[in-house]
C-alpha cells in the first residue's frame, strides 16, 4: 500500500490530473466511489438512483480515449452526482415527486450535457426537497437524505443530497440548484463548497423550474478550486435559455492563487442581526479576521433592505412555481389519478395525489399572490423591493469587492424540529435569499465547527459576473486553514 | 336599430405566415399526423425554456406597419394562466401590459376607418379532439405564432364590421403577413356589440360573440344580436353580460357562459423571457421592404392599366387574384382582355374544381399567351374559349393546344378569297337580299363561310372579302 490517500478523498482536480496522467484509470476511480455509495449510502440517503452500469461504460470509454490518445476534457474521468431535478435523456428525472412518476426525459440538459462533453462520469441523481421546495431535504417521496456529520440532524435543502455526497465522499463534485439558498445551505451544513453563479451565468436549459427568474445551475466540490473547475466547465451562453448571459466565460481555476493585498471586505452589519447562532457568529468573525491576515481590509457595509428579502423571495418564488407547476396535470407525462372521470376531475386528483404538503402549499401563496386584486399589493410589490435590494448590493459594491456573511444563521437542525412549521423553516433562508434576489453571486466554505463538531459556513458574496474575484477570495480562505479537509465520522473507516 | 346605436368592437386572431414557431424551430403545417410537429417545448416537458423566434417579430412588425400601428420600442411577454388539456404548460405565453403595438386603424373601404386599440403577439394551444373511447390531444398547433388584433368599439353596423374584416384580410395578405384562411383557422374573429340610446356616450352592457366562422357569419350574428338586444332593452330589461355562440344553422346566438365564470388568468411578466427592445432602424427597414397594399395597387390598376373600378375591386379583392392577373398581362395581351378572361373563365373554373388561384392548373403566363394568340388574330375569341378547356383538361400550353385542336384561325386573305367567291356563289338569295339593303343578309353568308371553314376563318377578314365581292 502506498501513502496515496484513498482514490474517495481526492479532490476532483487531483482526479482529473492523475486521469489525464495515466496515474489513475477513470473505471478504477468510478469502481471506487460506486463501492463506498454502496456499502455506506443506505444509511444517509444521499441518492435516489445510482447509474451504476452507465457509469461503469462511461469510465471505461473515458479510458479507451485516452488508450487512444485523444485528450481528455478537464473533468475527463471525474464522477458527479447529480441533483435529481436535471434531465438527461433516456434517464429518469423525478425532483423527489411522486407527480414525475415515470418520466424519462428524451433530451439533456445544458448543465449535464456540458459535463458530459467535459468528460465527467455521472454517477447517479441525488435527493432534494420536492421541486426544491425546502430547507432540509426532508420534504422528499424518497424520506429525508441525514447529515454525514450527525444522522439526526439535516443535511440542509434543497440540494441536500448533492451536499452530503460530496461530504461523505460519494463524489467529488456534485451540481445542485440555488433559487434562494438551496446550494449555500446545505453546503454549509454538511461542510464542503457550494457556489450559486450569478443569474444567467449557466444555462437553465434543462432544470426544471421551481422560480425561473431566481434558479441558478449550482455546483458543490471539497474544495474552491473543485468549485471552480466545474465552474468552468458549466457557464457559458446558450441560445436555448433566454435569460442567460453573452459574456464569455473566463478560465475560473486561473486566478484562484495569490494574495488578498488589496481586496476590501464589506461586513454587513444586517447579517449578524437577530437570531444568529452566537458560535455561528464567533466563528464567520474569526473568518473575517482571517481574510485581514491575508492582506484584505474590512469595510461595514449596510445593507437596508435586508428584512423585506425573506418576505419578497417567498412572494415571487411561490408566484413564479405556481405557474411553472401547472404543466404537472397528468395529461402528458407523469403521475396520472386513475379511473373514469371528467377533465376537471383528473386534474385535481392528479395533482392532489401527486404533489407533496409543501408544494402545494406553496402552489396556493404562490396562486394566492397573482389573483386579480391582490397582485399588486403582493407581485408587483415584491418585484419593487427586489429592485431596492439588488440596489443595495450594487452601493455596496462600489465600497467594497466581496461581502463576507454566514451563510446560515444556525448549523444543521435536528430532523423533523422544523418539518411543521414552515415559518420557522423560511427564516432559516434569511441570510442567502438576499443575494438570490440581486441574481449576484455567492459562495459558502467551511469556516469552523461546534463543538458537536456541526459544520458552519461563511458565505462571500460577489457583484454580477463577480465570480473570479469571488473564488479567489474563498480559495485563499480556505487554503490557509483546513476546514475543508475535515471529514465526517461517517464511514472514516473505509475507502 | 330605432332609438339605440350599435356599438361593435372586434378582435381578430391571424396566424402568421411562419415556418416555425413562436417559441421554438418546430415547423408550422395544416394537417398531418397528430402531434407530429411538436418538439420538447410544445409538450412542456420540464426544464424546457422559450426562445423568441426573431421571424415572428419581424413579420409581427410588418403587420404593424400596414395597419398604421404605432410599434413599441419596449415589449415582453406575459403568462395567461389556466387550465385546459391543449395547454402543455398550464400557461399561454401571451402580451399583457406592454402589447408590441399600440393603436391604427382599418379602412372600411368609403374613406372611413375602424380604430385599432392594440396588436399583441401570443402563441396558439393544441386541439383537443373527442370520441367515444376518449379525448386525445394534438399538439401541431401549440406554439404557432398569433396576433390578436384588438378594434376599438366604434364600429356601428354589421355591414360596416364585415367591410372592417374584409380590408383586414386585405392588408394582411397583401403584406404577407398571413393567408387569413379561415377554413384552416388563420383568421380568427370575436365579435363585442352592446346597444346604447342614440345619443349617449356611454357604452352599454356588452355580449361576446363566438363560434363566427366566415365574415357573413359575423355580419349574420350581428344583425341578430342588434335585433334581440333592441328587443330586450324595449321591453324594459338588461342585458346579461356574457359570451354567446353563434348557431347558424338556427340563425341565432346562445349564452355560452356568463361573466361570473370568467377565468381570473393570474397575468405576470414571463420570467423565462428577457424584455424585448425594437430597434427604429429594424422598424424603418421592413416599412422600407413593405409590399404593395390594396390601396396602392387600386390606383394602380387605374392608372396603369385603365381598367373599370368594377375590374378592380374584383381583381384586388383577393392578393393572390391580383398577382395572377398581372402575370397574365406580362405576356403582352390587352389588360382589359386579361381582366375579362381572369374575372370570368378563370373564376368559373376555379368554383367548378374548388381550386384556390394559387394552385390553379393554367399557369398565368400560359393563358397570357393564349390572349396574345387572340389579339393576334391567331385564334379566334370562340376557338379560344375551346382552346382554354383544352389547357384545363391537358395541361397543354396555349400553342400546342390550338395545335391539336386544329383551331388555328385562317387569316390568309388568299386561301379565304376561294371560299367566299364559292359561298357567294352558291347562295343568290341572300346575296340578293343583301344587294336590295338587307343588312342582316351579310351576317348569314358570313355564318355561313364560318361553317365552311369550321369556325377556323377570321370573322375580320371574311367580312371583309364579302363586301368587296358584294359591292
Amino acid at each position: 500500500m502506498s501513502d496515496a490517500p484513498p482514490i474517495t478523498s481526492r479532490s476532483a482536480t487531483e482526479l482529473a490530473t492523475a486521469i489525464r496522467d495515466g496515474g489513475l484509470r477513470a473505471a478504477e476511480v468510478t469502481d471506487a466511489f460506486l463501492a463506498r455509495i454502496a456499502s455506506h449510502d443506505t444509511g444517509l440517503g444521499s441518492f435516489i438512483e445510482v447509474w451504476g452500469d452507465a457509469a461503469l461504460a462511461e469510465a471505461e470509454a473515458v479510458d479507451a480515449a485516452r488508450a487512444r490518445g485523444d485528450a481528455l476534457g478537464p473533468l475527463g474521468g471525474v464522477p458527479v452526482a447529480i441533483k435529481d431535478n436535471y434531465v438527461r435523456r433516456g434517464f429518469r428525472t423525478g425532483c423527489a415527486s411522486k407527480i414525475l412518476d415515470g418520466f424519462v426525459s428524451p433530451y439533456t440538459s445544458t448543465a449535464v450535457a456540458r459535463l458530459e462533453a467535459a468528460g465527467a462520469i455521472l454517477l447517479g441523481r441525488t435527493n432534494m426537497d420536492e421541486f426544491a421546495m425546502g430547507s432540509s431535504t426532508e420534504h422528499s417521496i424518497h424520506g429525508a437524505t441525514k447529515n454525514p456529520f450527525d444522522p439526526a440532524r439535516t443535511c440542509g435543502g434543497s440540494s441536500g443530497g448533492s451536499a452530503a455526497a460530496v461530504a461523505a465522499r460519494f463524489a467529488p463534485l456534485a451540481l445542485g440548484s440555488d433559487t434562494g439558498g438551496s446550494v449555500r445551505q446545505p453546503a454549509a451544513f454538511c461542510g464542503v463548497s457550494g457556489l450559486k453563479p450569478t443569474y444567467g451565468r449557466i444555462s437553465r436549459f434543462g432544470l426544471v423550474s421551481f422560480a425561473s427568474s431566481l434558479d441558478t445551475v449550482s455546483p458543490f466540490g471539497r474544495t474552491v478550486a473543485d468549485t471552480a473547475l466545474a465552474l468552468a466547465v458549466l457557464a457559458g451562453m446558450d441560445r436555448n435559455d433566454s435569460t442567460s448571459l453573452a459574456d464569455p466565460a473566463e478560465d475560473y481555476t486561473a486566478g484562484l492563487d495569490g494574495s488578498l493585498d488589496g481586496m476590501r471586505v464589506g461586513v454587513p452589519a444586517e447579517y449578524f442581526g437577530d437570531g444568529l447562532d452566537p458560535v455561528v457568529e464567533e466563528h464567520v468573525r474569526a473568518a473575517i479576521a482571517q481574510l485581514s491576515e491575508l492582506g484584505a481590509t474590512t469595510v461595514p457595509i449596510e445593507l437596508p433592505h435586508t428584512r423585506y428579502a425573506v418576505p419578497t423571495y417567498y412572494l415571487i418564488c411561490t408566484s413564479e412555481a405556481s405557474s411553472n407547476l401547472s404543466r404537472y396535470d397528468g395529461v402528458r407525462f407523469g403521475h396520472r389519478a386513475g379511473g373514469d372521470q371528467d377533465l376537471d376531475t383528473m386534474y385535481s386528483r392528479t395533482r392532489a395525489e401527486g404533489f407533496g404538503s409543501e408544494v402545494k402549499l406553496r402552489i396556493l401563496l404562490g396562486t394566492f399572490c397573482l389573483s386579480s386584486g391582490y397582485y399588486d399589493a403582493y407581485y408587483l410589490k415584491a418585484s419593487k423591493v427586489r429592485t431596492l435590494i439588488r440596489e443595495d448590493f450594487e452601493r455596496a459594491f462600489t465600497q467594497c469587492d466581496v461581502l463576507a456573511a454566514p451563510t446560515s444563521p444556525f448549523p444543521a437542525f435536528d430532523l423533523g424540529s422544523k418539518t411543521d412549521d414552515p415559518l420557522a423553516m423560511y427564516l432559516s433562508d434569511v441570510l442567502t435569499v438576499a443575494p438570490s434576489l440581486a441574481g449576484v453571486p455567492a459562495i459558502s466554505v467551511p469556516c469552523g465547527a461546534t463543538t458537536d463538531g456541526l459544520p458552519i459556513g461563511m458565505q462571500l458574496i460577489g457583484p454580477a459576473l463577480g465570480e473570479a474575484k469571488l473564488l479567489h477570495a474563498a480559495h485563499a480562505f480556505e487554503q490557509s486553514t483546513g476546514h475543508h479537509l475535515v471529514e465526517p465520522c461517517f464511514g472514516k473507516a473505509t475507502s | 336599430m330605432s332609438g339605440f346605436e350599435t356599438v361593435i368592437g372586434l378582435e381578430v386572431h391571424v396566424q402568421l405566415n411562419l415556418r416555425s414557431k413562436l417559441f421554438s424551430p418546430s415547423p408550422v403545417g395544416f394537417g398531418g399526423e397528430p402531434n407530429s410537429r411538436v418538439s420538447v417545448v410544445e409538450l412542456g416537458l420540464p426544464g424546457v425554456l422559450p426562445v423568441v423566434n426573431e421571424k415572428a417579430i419581424e413579420v409581427a412588425v410588418r403587420a404593424a406597419i400596414a395597419l398604421d400601428a404605432e410599434v413599441q420600442h419596449e415589449t415582453k411577454f406575459d403568462r395567461k394562466n389556466y387550465f385546459y388539456a391543449d395547454l402543455p404548460k398550464g400557461f399561454q405565453t401571451s402580451q399583457f401590459d406592454k402589447p408590441f403595438c399600440r393603436g391604427g386603424r382599418v379602412p372600411l373601404g368609403d374613406g372611413r376607418y375602424g380604430a385599432l386599440n392594440r396588436i399583441h403577439l401570443e402563441e396558439d394551444a393544441g386541439k383537443n379532439m373527442h370520441a367515444d373511447a376518449g379525448s386525445t390531444v394534438d399538439l401541431n398547433r401549440a406554439g404557432v405564432t398569433l396576433c390578436e388584433i384588438v378594434g376599438e368599439p366604434d364600429l356601428h353596423t354589421p355591414e360596416d364590421a364585415a367591410a372592417f374584416l374584409e380590408n383586414l384580410k386585405q392588408i394582411l395578405q397583401y403584406s404577407g403577413v398571413s393567408d387569413c384562411d379561415m377554413e384552416k383557422g388563420s383568421l380568427r374573429c370575436d365579435a363585442n356589440v352592446s346597444l346604447r340610446p342614440q345619443g349617449s356616450t356611454e357604452l352599454g352592457d356588452k355580449v361576446e360573440i363566438k363560434n363566427l366562422n366566415s365574415f357573413k357569419m359575423v355580419q349574420r350574428a350581428l344583425e341578430y344580436e342588434e335585433r334581440r338586444q333592441a328587443a330586450t332593452l324595449s321591453a324594459g330589461g338588461k342585458i346579461v353580460q356574457e359570451t354567446r355562440l353563434w348557431n347558424d344553422e338556427k340563425g341565432e346566438t346562445a349564452s355560452m357562459r356568463s361573466k361570473e365564470d370568467a377565468h381570473d388568468y393570474r397575468y405576470f411578466p414571463e420570467p423565462d423571457l428577457p424584455p424585448l427592445f425594437i430597434e427604429q432602424s429594424f422598424v424603418d427597414e421592413i416599412r422600407r421592404t413593405l409590399p404593395e397594399l390594396p390601396d396602392a395597387r387600386r390606383a394602380r390598376y387605374a392608372s396603369d392599366f385603365g381598367l373599370p373600378e368594377y375590374d378592380i375591386g374584383v381583381l384586388t379583392a383577393d392578393h393572390a387574384l391580383g398577382e395572377y392577373f398581372e402575370a397574365v398581362t406580362a405576356q403582352g395581351g390587352n389588360a382589359k382582355e386579361a381582366a375579362n378572361w381572369v374575372m370570368t373563365e378563370v373564376q368559373r373554373a376555379l368554383n367548378e374544381t374548388h381550386t384556390k388561384i394559387a394552385d390553379f392548373s393554367i399557369a398565368p403566363d400560359r393563358l397570357g399567351e393564349l390572349i396574345a394568340a387572340q389579339g393576334l388574330g391567331k385564334v379566334s375569341r370562340q376557338a379560344a374559349k375551346k382552346v382554354f378547356n383544352h389547357m384545363l383538361e391537358t395541361g397543354d400550353d396555349a400553342a400546342t393546344a390550338i395545335r391539336e385542336l386544329g383551331l388555328e384561325q385562317i387569316s390568309d386573305t388568299g386561301a379565304l378569297e376561294a371560299i367566299v367567291q364559292q359561298v357567294v356563289d352558291a347562295n343568290p338569295k341572300p346575296v340578293e337580299d343583301y344587294r336590295a339593303g338587307k343588312q342582316k343578309a351579310l351576317h348569314a353568308l358570313k355564318g355561313l363561310c364560318m361553317r365552311e371553314t369550321k369556325g377556323k376563318a377570321n370573322p375580320a377578314v371574311v367580312e371583309e372579302l364579302l363586301l368587296k365581292l358584294l359591292g
